[in-house]
């Protein structure tokens, strides 16, 4: 026990170093993720059937492997296979690799959230905005928007935990977020090695974000709670 | 001249003939209710009119104008039905109101929206915003909601959500008001209030459009009786007509259980 209070400053440092990455990478992929799924919610809701077919195989493909592949091909693939390293070697490279391959997946998962979302607006209310003289991006924006809003809200706080638990896969190719640097002290970091228990440790970090986020999104589904 | 006349429109959906060689006019100030039993196309003619179905052939004009000939080709640009639509109000069965904005913004919204289009919109901003606030609030009041204005639909009443729907479609001044069986969802005495409205509206020699199961009311508020059966006009004329001397064998029918009942 004594060891451990000993070792806890150093490593919580590193822990609160690797979180930094971690959160970084959940904002980075809720950014990009956030708007592209609407923008594939609408591919595959197109009345031109190659824009509905193809996205939604890209969907399929997505959705239909793993994330950790995705991972390494799109990090791996550009420099292994083309000779091109795209993505440098340094932990930037690492990062914005993982972006890349979390912004799109995740984007593929909220776009068939969305999409549910807007079809289950009765089509009474576009009809409603029509015979009144409105356009279809007024009627999207004024009148479909808010109420698909208030219908994605609980599952996509499903979506939103997931994916705080799911950056951890970006160790795989070894970006430096929160798993990767409670294993280095498995392996020997700043003087403390053998040490396990500072990888177990990072479960409390996304325990108490993932808490922190069920309480907040539970704020605006009840904000949303004034309409029905 | 009649301010809406309707010549030959056909709809098919699929393989079904919905709407067969619809003809008939309409007077300023007039009211004309369609019966008829459900399916006969009563919707799909009042859908066709708001363009939100688009006729297989046939003409619409308003004031002289035609707004549509189904038989000419050329495709029309979604800006320029969007004005033709404005010639139309239409009270759904359903309300379709706006769930997320109070009684007050579902007036407000389209007419505020279309404001943004007027060239003087920027300069005169708040000066539009308040003459339309006054304009809604002055329908509202006018459908006896003057304290229900800041509710939401979902604190309203069915009876009161029509009314709120009938002022919406009030706001944007149509030239001709459609009422697709406004009574239908709403229980006996919520469908008291709302046609009280409707026969105000008459009244005040609003041009409308109603298709009703509610067969005294047609009687008692039309100019004009439509009934149709299977797509087709059967039987037109004035209520006396239609509900006195019945020519057809088939209107005798539909209205008999409503004339044993009187």
């Amino acid at each position: 026990m004594e060891v451990i209070m000993e070792q806890m400053p150093i490593v919580i440092r590193s822990l609160n170093i690797g979180f930094l990455q971690t959160l970084k990478l959940f904002f980075v992929t809720l950014a990009g993720a956030l708007p592209l799924g609407l923008v594939i919610a609408f591919g595959s809701m197109s009345r031109f059937r190659p824009v509905s077919w193809l996205t939604r195989i890209v969907v399929w493909i997505v959705r239909g492997t793993p994330l950790m592949i995705q991972l390494l091909i799109i990090y791996y693939f550009p420099g292994l296979v083309l000779g091109n390293p795209i993505w440098g070697s340094g932990e930037s490279g690492r990062f914005v690799a993982a972006s890349v391959a979390f912004v799109f997946n995740y984007a593929c998962y909220f776009s068939e959230i969305y999409r549910g979302g807007i079809q289950s607006v009765p089509v009474g209310q576009e009809e409603a905005g029509l015979v009144l003289g409105m356009t279809r991006s007024q009627i999207f924006f004024k009148v479909t928007l808010l109420q698909m809003i208030k219908r994605i809200v609980p599952p996509m706080s499903n979506e939103i935990i997931t994916l705080v638990k799911d950056t951890s896969l970006a160790r795989i190719i070894a970006l430096q977020e929160i798993i990767w640097a409670g294993q280095a002290f498995l392996k020997g970091s700043q003087g403390i090695s053998g040490e396990i228990w500072p990888l177990f440790f990072t479960a409390l970090y996304y325990l108490v974000f993932s808490g922190v986020l069920t309480v907040l999104l539970g704020k605006l589904e009840q904000k949303l709670n004034y309409f029905r | 001249m009649p301010i809406l006349e309707v010549e030959h429109l056909c709809k098919t959906f699929e393989r079904t003939e919905v709407l067969k060689d619809i003809s008939f006019s309409l007077e300023q100030g007039q009211v004309v209710s369609i019966i008829g039993s459900s399916g006969s196309g009563k919707t799909t003619l009042l859908r066709c009119l708001n363009f939100l179905e688009r006729p297989d052939s046939g003409v619409i004009r308003v004031n002289g104008e035609v707004l549509l000939d189904a038989g000419n080709p050329s495709p029309e640009q979604e800006a320029q039905i969007r004005r033709k639509r404005l010639h139309f109000g239409l009270v759904f069965q359903s309300f379709n109101l706006f769930p997320q904005y109070t009684a007050l913004e579902n007036v407000m919204l389209a007419k505020e929206l279309l404001a943004k289009e007027q060239p003087d919109y920027k300069a005169r901003k708040n000066e539009i915003h308040e003459e339309i606030r006054v304009l809604a609030e002055e329908l509202l009041r006018q459908m006896g909601l003057e304290n229900r204005m800041g509710n939401y639909p979902h604190q309203l009443s069915g009876g009161q959500c029509q009314r709120v729907a009938i002022a919406r479609a009030l706001a944007l001044k149509p030239d001709i008001l459609c009422f697709d069986e406004p009574t239908s969802a709403l229980d006996p005495e919520l469908t008291g209030e709302v046609l009280r409205v409707i026969k105000e509206l008459a009244d005040q020699q609003t041009t409308m459009i109603i298709v009703t199961h509610e067969m005294a009311f047609a009687r008692d508020v039309a100019h004009h009786v439509i009934f149709m059966d299977d797509g087709y006009i059967l039987e037109q004329g004035t209520p006396e007509q239609v509900f006195g001397n019945t020519k057809e064998e088939r209107t005798r029918q539909f209205l008999s259980r409503f004339n044993q009942g009187q």
